[in-house]
């Protein structure tokens, strides 16, 4: 089974040269940790930054030069700022390669909550009804299963949907799964995890058509 | 040169009202214009509707407003740091409309470039779509948003010039170009005023016939939401 580190580990895998990359909160923003370094990729910010570099040493902080989790970051060679909507333009244009977000439920035809629990304090939505309804590669990045043990992979989501039909990928702490129209398809199994767990933990259809190799990490 | 400033903060919000809507910059408490914030406090404007990405925290940037309850409605994609805001959103004393980012953005550029409405897929299939026009392009589903309608618009710039020049700095630019000419009135505040033929026109982000009215701010604390550093070695 992998902790949260290990899944990034295992997402940064799927980061190809020459990709941009918006990395959402959370699990996802561990990816850029990972991500080899003898690929060129480029880590947008929905808040207007391309070329997002790591977080400035102590002293440099600037309250001008943040991350969309209103961090201090620094900005790399290459780098440019832009406003929202011209950074909306470039996902809703499908210029983003790759976003890599969380989800609270994924359904088996790839429908994603992750914005909204009825009765809870509402936050907002952000940047995410545009990062899904927009990207041509998503991939979400969670744990298989929530707190209490029910499984986060779902024939149907019951929470507020985020957006319907989107994700391609997911990549959770025990698997790598596809999303087909037959349901999730199981492509790796986490070290250590076995198919009948993955089983176990994922309420939607899984379809397990081969033997299930271990994922290289 | 048509000559936009105005001498202070006071002057540049004249004829800000009760019952007003008001498009705010800024992403989270970053390039949010904090001159006019602060005078909206002073004049106790109420029953106020504001289109703004975030709600401040607080004790900072549109918190300010929230703990004096001049706020009847905010416009915004994301809320989650400011437990006023959720006080008075659970009481039912404040009205709340979210807003995907994206659309966000699109509904203020919209206004400022004259469209009345665009297609977006964003929130389809969910309940921000809900009772809105949907159509189908090229086998993909969209949503029909409106261009917002504003009073005022207040942004904040980096450097200004006289003539309602603008350019920002880093990622303070964020929502504050796409409110600019955006509303009946934009006022535009700014750390640095020029004089008219010191920016380069090659540099200017916003073009001064988007800015009614300009002024040098003052006294900004550029607050910083989450501070993260690495350590030197």
């Amino acid at each position: 089974m992998l902790d949260k580190n290990g899944i990034a580990k295992r997402i940064a895998k799927e980061v190809k040269d020459g990709y941009y990359v918006n990395l959402g909160i959370g699990i996802p923003t561990l990816v850029a940790n990972f991500v080899r370094e003898d690929i060129s990729v480029e880590f947008q910010s929905e808040n207007g930054v391309l070329g997002m570099g790591p977080f400035p040493f102590e002293g440099d902080e600037d309250a001008d030069i943040i991350n969309a989790g209103k961090q201090t970051i620094t900005t790399l060679p290459g780098a440019s700022f832009f406003d929202s909507a011209t950074s909306f333009g470039m996902i809703r244009g499908q210029h983003v390669d790759l976003t890599i977000l969380g989800a609270m439920e994924v359904s088996e035809t790839g429908d994603i909550a992750n914005w909204k629990i009825p009765g809870k304090m509402v936050k907002g939505m952000g940047g995410a009804m545009d990062l899904v309804a927009s990207a041509e590669n998503i991939i979400v990045a969670m744990m298989h299963t929530n707190r209490a043990g029910a499984s986060k992979l779902l024939k149907k989501c019951s929470l507020p949907l985020t957006g319907v039909g989107c994700v391609k990928k997911i990549i959770t702490n025990l698997a790598v799964l596809e999303v087909v129209p037959e349901g999730f398809l199981l492509l790796e199994r986490a070290p250590g995890v076995s198919v009948s767990e993955i089983k176990n933990a994922t309420e939607g259809t899984l379809i397990v058509s081969r033997d299930i190799p271990e994922m290289k990490i | 040169m048509i000559r936009k400033v105005v001498n202070n903060v006071g002057e540049a919000l004249q004829g800000v009202e009760d019952g007003m809507t008001f498009m705010l910059g800024g992403f989270g408490l970053c390039g949010i214009p904090e001159n006019a914030i602060s005078e909206l406090v002073k004049m106790e404007v109420k029953n106020i509707t504001c289109i703004s990405n975030n709600a401040g925290v607080d004790d900072f940037g549109l918190g300010l407003l929230l703990q004096k309850k001049q706020i009847k409605k905010m416009i915004s994609s994301y809320v989650g740091e400011n437990d006023e805001f959720e006080r008075q959103m659970l009481s039912g004393e404040l009205e709340v409309e979210l807003t995907p980012q994206g659309t966000l953005a699109e509904k203020c550029r919209a206004a400022q470039a004259g469209f009345p409405a665009f297609y977006t897929p964003a929130g389809y299939g969910t309940e921000v779509a809900e009772g809105k026009e949907t159509r189908e392009f090229n086998g993909k589903m969209y949503v029909l948003e409106m261009a917002y309608k504003a009073d005022f618009a207040f942004v904040k710039a980096w450097k200004g010039d006289e003539a309602g020049n603008l350019i920002f700095k880093g990622t303070a630019r964020n929502f504050n170009p796409c409110m600019c000419g955006a509303a009946k009135i934009t006022v535009a505040e700014v750390e640095e005023l020029v004089p008219a033929g010191e920016l380069n026109p090659n540099e200017i982000h916003v073009p001064g016939i988007f800015v009614k009215r300009i002024f040098q701010g003052t006294n900004y604390e550029k607050r910083i939401e989450q501070r993260t550093v690495r350590k030197r070695n």
